[in-house]
């Protein structure tokens, strides 16, 4: 097998699985961290979780603001699901009191499944639009819900990279 | 063949210090080969280190990170002997008699009670209520930076500011204060929780009663496990007058001599345990038609004047028991049971330096959300 891609645009003409293992491999192990963003949370609405769809400083040379903003939207919106109360919560809570709550033992609550969504969209976010910037999203049940980290990752100068670089030597970090 | 030092040359016969032939070398690389499979062995079935046993503040945990209390739990075994002492007394002389005279179904739903109180009661006492993770190097840094940019430049000598953010909720002014221990802003309606020395969210109060806080978590279980038990308390009570009224009636008016010493005990431990409880399901009754927390009500934080309203309340009592009571279940965010990797495995060395210790990577196949 040849070895791994280094450009970023070598790295989107990879298979699906490849591109998978080879992106988020290659950020942990080739590229140094730079620096580190934290999202905040949004209580504007009250205590549900929801994150700031505020552009951060931090982030203009590396990744377009729409871009950003359809993450921390979609992922509000999956909280939103997982936390909304409506019928299948007063289903879900009447059935759960009435078997003494060991109903669970055996089902999953909306919530996890909702989690288990939220995590494959990170990850599938992550290997299609992050990584290919030099970026890494944390999942923010990681980080007790209170922030969604992003993890700035520099390239070690890699020499004969198109695109991938250019961005951060132009970055002027 | 090795004695303390000494090697035996199966070859020669001889006891040396060391021997270069090829017989002793084979043996020599056959023994280290065996003593680095043994290790490994070992070092497989080692207990691996779940992210439980390396958490901070003052929780107790059992089952291998299962189950999550505070440190002090001897009134939650006080609670325990009550609940099971009690009610055993009921099985035992009360039950038979009333099942035989007034039907079978009392015992049968004494029992149901007596099941739903003690898996709520386990179930609160048991249960994550809530607990917010500190946080990590980074973000306290990040969280640091900002405070200073907010500040501005203090003079020497002069107390900086007290930490506090402030956030409209809901056309309301609510302020964040800084958790030092923490080292986060506390989201709204969360506290610290000085008896278990963790950040809980939406935090109603530490209960040495079941042995653990009460917040987001759990307070269904608690609110649940205080009205089953107010109800289980008011049918042993009833029932147990009911016995002596019927034996009495039986067997001529002589009930002092006839009451056995274990209904005046169940009759005197629900007495006590009635105005206490019920009283305690009243008021938290109280408070979930306002959505209100026991720590928010002792403060005040809505009593109304300056004219803060609470932001949380739907304004309608229906729907704010509904919010607390058939919300969803929301999952714990500590990770008990996830294992914790130390980082020298990695097959890149130059990389662990930079994924240090302090953000450890989990590798759990399934995250336990259940308690």
């Amino acid at each position: 097998m040849s070895s791994a891609p280094r450009t970023a645009t070598e790295r989107t003409k990879l298979p699906y699985c490849h591109e998978s293992f080879h992106n988020l491999q290659e950020l942990r192990h080739s590229a140094s961290l730079a620096n580190k963003v934290f999202i905040q949370r949004d209580y504007t609405d009250g205590t549900i979780c929801k994150f700031q769809t505020k552009f951060p400083s931090e982030l203009d040379s590396r990744i377009e603001r729409t871009l950003f903003e359809d993450t921390v939207k979609m992922l509000n919106n999956y909280y939103a699901e997982a936390e909304k109360i409506g019928g299948q919560s007063y289903i879900e809570g009447c059935l759960a009191c009435l078997t003494v709550y060991l109903v669970f033992l055996c089902i999953e609550t909306r919530y996890e499944k909702v989690l288990k969504k939220i995590s494959r969209y990170i990850q599938e976010q992550n290997e299609k639009v992050y990584a290919p910037r030099g970026l890494l999203i944390t999942d923010p049940i990681e980080r007790g819900m209170r922030v969604i980290e992003i993890s700035v990752y520099e390239d070690r100068g890699s020499s004969g990279s198109s695109s991938g670089s250019s961005t951060t030597s132009s970055s002027g970090r | 063949m090795q004695y303390k030092g000494f090697l035996f040359c199966a070859r020669s016969k001889e006891i040396k210090y060391s021997c270069s032939c090829q017989w002793c070398i084979y043996n020599q690389i056959k023994q280290s080969a065996c003593t680095f499979a043994a290790m490994s062995a070992v070092m497989i079935t080692r207990k691996v280190t779940r992210k439980w046993e390396k958490l901070p503040g003052k929780n107790t945990f059992c089952c291998d990170g299962r189950v999550m209390m505070a440190r002090q739990k001897g009134v939650f075994y006080l609670t325990l002997f009550l609940i099971i002492g009690t009610c055993s007394l009921f099985f035992a002389f009360e039950c038979p008699y009333l099942a035989v005279h007034l039907s079978p179904a009392i015992p049968v739903f004494a029992v149901l009670l007596f099941v739903f109180v003690m898996a709520m009661l386990l179930r609160t006492s048991f249960s994550d209520p809530g607990v917010l993770p500190r946080a990590l190097p980074e973000e306290a840094n990040f969280i640091e930076m900002e405070i200073e940019a907010a500040n501005g430049n203090v003079l020497a000598g002069q107390r900086p500011p007290p930490r506090i953010k402030n956030v409209q909720i809901n056309n309301q002014i609510v302020k964040l204060k800084y958790c030092y221990t923490c080292k986060i802003f506390r989201p709204p309606r969360a506290s610290h929780c000085s008896i278990c020395d963790n950040c809980v969210d939406r935090f109603d109060h530490h209960c040495p009663w079941v042995g653990n806080c009460v917040g987001k978590r759990n307070y269904r279980y608690f609110y649940l496990f205080t009205l089953s038990l107010s109800l289980l308390t008011i049918y042993i009570f009833a029932f147990d007058i009911v016995h002596v009224v019927l034996r009495s009636v039986d067997s001529g008016f002589h009930v002092v001599s006839l009451t056995p010493h274990c209904t005046v005990l169940e009759v005197l431990v629900c007495f006590f345990t009635l105005w206490s409880v019920v009283g305690l399901t009243g008021f938290h009754t109280y408070l979930i038609s306002l959505n209100q927390t026991t720590n928010e009500d002792i403060k005040g934080s809505w009593s109304g004047k300056n004219r803060v309203q609470n932001p949380y309340s739907h304004k309608n009592i229906i729907e704010n028991c509904c919010e607390v009571l058939c919300g969803p279940t929301y999952p714990s965010v500590l990770d008990r049971r996830g294992v914790m990797l130390e980082d020298s495995t990695s097959p890149n060395p130059s990389d662990a330096s930079t994924h240090k210790s302090s953000n450890p990577v989990s590798q759990t196949t399934v995250r336990q959300h259940f308690l």
